[in-house]
């Protein structure tokens, strides 16, 4: 068992300790403040602007719309379902197998959708395939979390004359810090993310001005960069998985944050 | 450090506070009666409640006693209508509040619950402040004049013995306070809703006896105004403050009547071997 955990601790500190040893030297205030010049995948100057941007917009956008969609589907199977419902099994055991299914598979799946819809790849088609791909991680978690929620406290606000509706806004405030935990676990899976955007987000140097331009993402751009000759580009990719585990830990302290503030009256 | 607006909200307090010296807790229906007929309750298939016939007497504490699984609880949230939440639970029989069977056809579920102010076992405040725990039951059921609020969580929570011990922190969350405290703001609470009737499911049981000794106080004092019915574990508290006393076994009702017959003269071979400590 000690062997186990320290295969574990070893492998988690090799690849700590090789992005930041490849890394840090490449990593300065150009790369996170310019965007690729020409000739930046051969060695030239420039930065990996446009993909931290292109990831922060299709992981807020796809945020948005997994969130508007998974809180009232998980407050629903929950709280207007009866407990042994066989739909609300239907539910779970779906989301069980979308939660096992390969991010490439999303990737082509959205990209048939645009093709369908008439989308190129863009912005908005990454922020759609990235919220399909999220919503499974931030349903389920969040559902798990619901479930554990003891019956005394719908059964207080029941009794006080709540509706359903009422009960389960108050509910909300309970369930919060539980709510960013599911957000984070499915920020950590989106982010990182580089099968769901190859296809449908696609790639450029530029920061998207609008949702039917293509957007640049961090894990591409890693991809990118890595699969150049030149040994200072793949060092370069090296920052750049710096600064996106960077901004997954901003993000993780910010929620945290924001979420002990916002439910300091929680139970 | 105190902010100004928090000396604003006090000085609000104040004004109020003189204005509820003069005002006694709002006067109810006076025929308040809990009448069942033939009530048989089912869950899963099981017969859990057994042809119960009963009055509740107005106006008084009855106290329900008889060992686990007999089917207290039961009985007492088929009284707020709390197993409509339960899909497998099937009852028939009728149960009229102040004449209404309220498993009739067109009744407001809502206003049921509303008649009855319910205090659960463990007390289970809302994640709120202490203010909007009291307040949230008068906002939902229709006041949103401020004024008329901040009166009523004074009051109430006055009415509670309270009001002293959380004066200055009312705008922090309830949780903070100790569990007798919680017990006592979850009764403000549901009295904030201007019910008819309190349902008390053994809601001392968690609670150390200080604190026990409080809410049997508060029970007592409420008793003026309201009719109570409570669940309990505890024979001796049932003697404490009971007025009336009725005994499940299996479902069934073993035998009712007022506290001293029940006690002293008990009837039923079946109550005799209970007080006697003989199962439990």
């Amino acid at each position: 068992m000690i062997c186990a955990a320290m295969i574990i601790l070893g492998v988690l500190v090799y690849i700590i300790a090789t992005v930041f040893y490849r890394g840090l030297p490449a990593l300065n205030l150009d790369m996170i403040t310019k965007l690729p010049g020409g000739g930046f995948y051969l060695g030239k100057e420039g930065g990996v602007l446009n993909a931290i941007v292109g990831s922060l917009y299709i992981m807020i956008g796809s945020l948005i719309i997994s969130i508007l969609i998974s809180v009232p589907l998980v407050m629903f199977v929950n709280f207007y379902l009866p407990p042994k419902s066989v739909f609300a099994f239907l539910i779970r055991f779906s989301l069980d197998i979308l939660f096992g299914i390969p991010s490439i598979v999303y990737g082509a799946f959205g990209f048939a959708l645009m093709i369908y819809l008439g989308i190129r790849a863009s912005l908005l088609g990454g922020i759609l395939t990235v919220a399909m791909l999220i919503m499974p991680i931030m349903m389920r978690s969040f559902d798990e979390i619901t479930r554990l929620l003891s019956r005394d406290l719908p059964d207080a606000l029941l009794s006080l004359g709540a509706t359903k509706y009422e009960m389960v806004k108050v509910i909300l405030r309970q369930l919060m810090p539980g709510l960013v935990t599911a957000i984070l676990l499915a920020i950590g899976r989106g982010i990182g993310d580089a099968a769901t955007v190859l296809f449908t987000a696609g790639y450029t140097d530029n920061i998207p001005a609008s949702l039917n331009q293509p957007a640049a993402t961090l894990p591409l751009s890693i991809f990118f960069q890595l699969g150049s000759p030149v040994e200072e580009v793949q060092n370069r990719a090296y920052a750049s998985a710096i600064i996106l585990t960077v901004i997954i830990l901003i993000l993780s302290f910010s929620a945290r944050y924001f979420s002990s503030k916002f439910s300091k009256n929680k139970i | 450090m105190i902010s100004t607006n928090q000396i604003l909200i006090n000085s609000n307090y104040n004004s109020v506070i003189e204005m509820n010296n003069a005002i006694t807790l709002k006067k109810l229906v006076t025929n308040q009666s809990i009448k069942i007929e033939g009530l048989d309750v089912y869950i899963e298939n099981q017969h859990i409640l057994k042809d119960i016939n009963l009055t509740i007497p107005e106006k008084s504490i009855t106290c329900i006693i008889g060992p686990s699984g007999c089917g207290k609880s039961t009985f007492l949230k088929t009284l707020n209508r709390m197993h409509d939440e339960s899909p497998e639970v099937k009852i028939s029989g009728k149960v009229f509040v102040n004449d209404e069977n309220i498993y009739g056809q067109h009744v407001n579920v809502i206003d049921t619950r509303k008649k009855m102010g319910l205090l659960a076992q463990r007390p289970c405040p809302l994640p709120m402040s202490i203010y909007e725990n009291v307040a949230y039951g008068p906002r939902i059921h229709g006041i949103k004049k401020r004024k008329a609020i901040n009166q009523t969580v004074i009051q109430y929570l006055q009415y509670v013995g309270l009001w002293d011990e959380v004066r200055d922190r009312v705008r922090t969350s309830a949780t903070r306070l100790s569990i007798g405290q919680q017990q006592r703001l979850c009764l403000a609470r549901g009295l904030a809703i201007e019910p008819e009737y309190i349902l008390g499911d053994e809601a001392t049981s968690a609670l150390d006896p200080l604190s026990t000794k409080k809410i049997e106080e508060l029970f007592i004092k409420l008793k003026e105004k309201y009719t109570i019915i409570l669940v309990t574990h505890t024979l001796r508290q049932a003697k404490r403050i009971a007025d009336h006393i009725i005994f499940m076994y299996l479902g069934k009702i073993i035998e009712s009547g007022s506290t001293d017959e029940f006690f002293n003269n008990p009837k039923k071979q079946l109550t005799k071997e209970y007080l006697s400590g003989s199962f439990s």
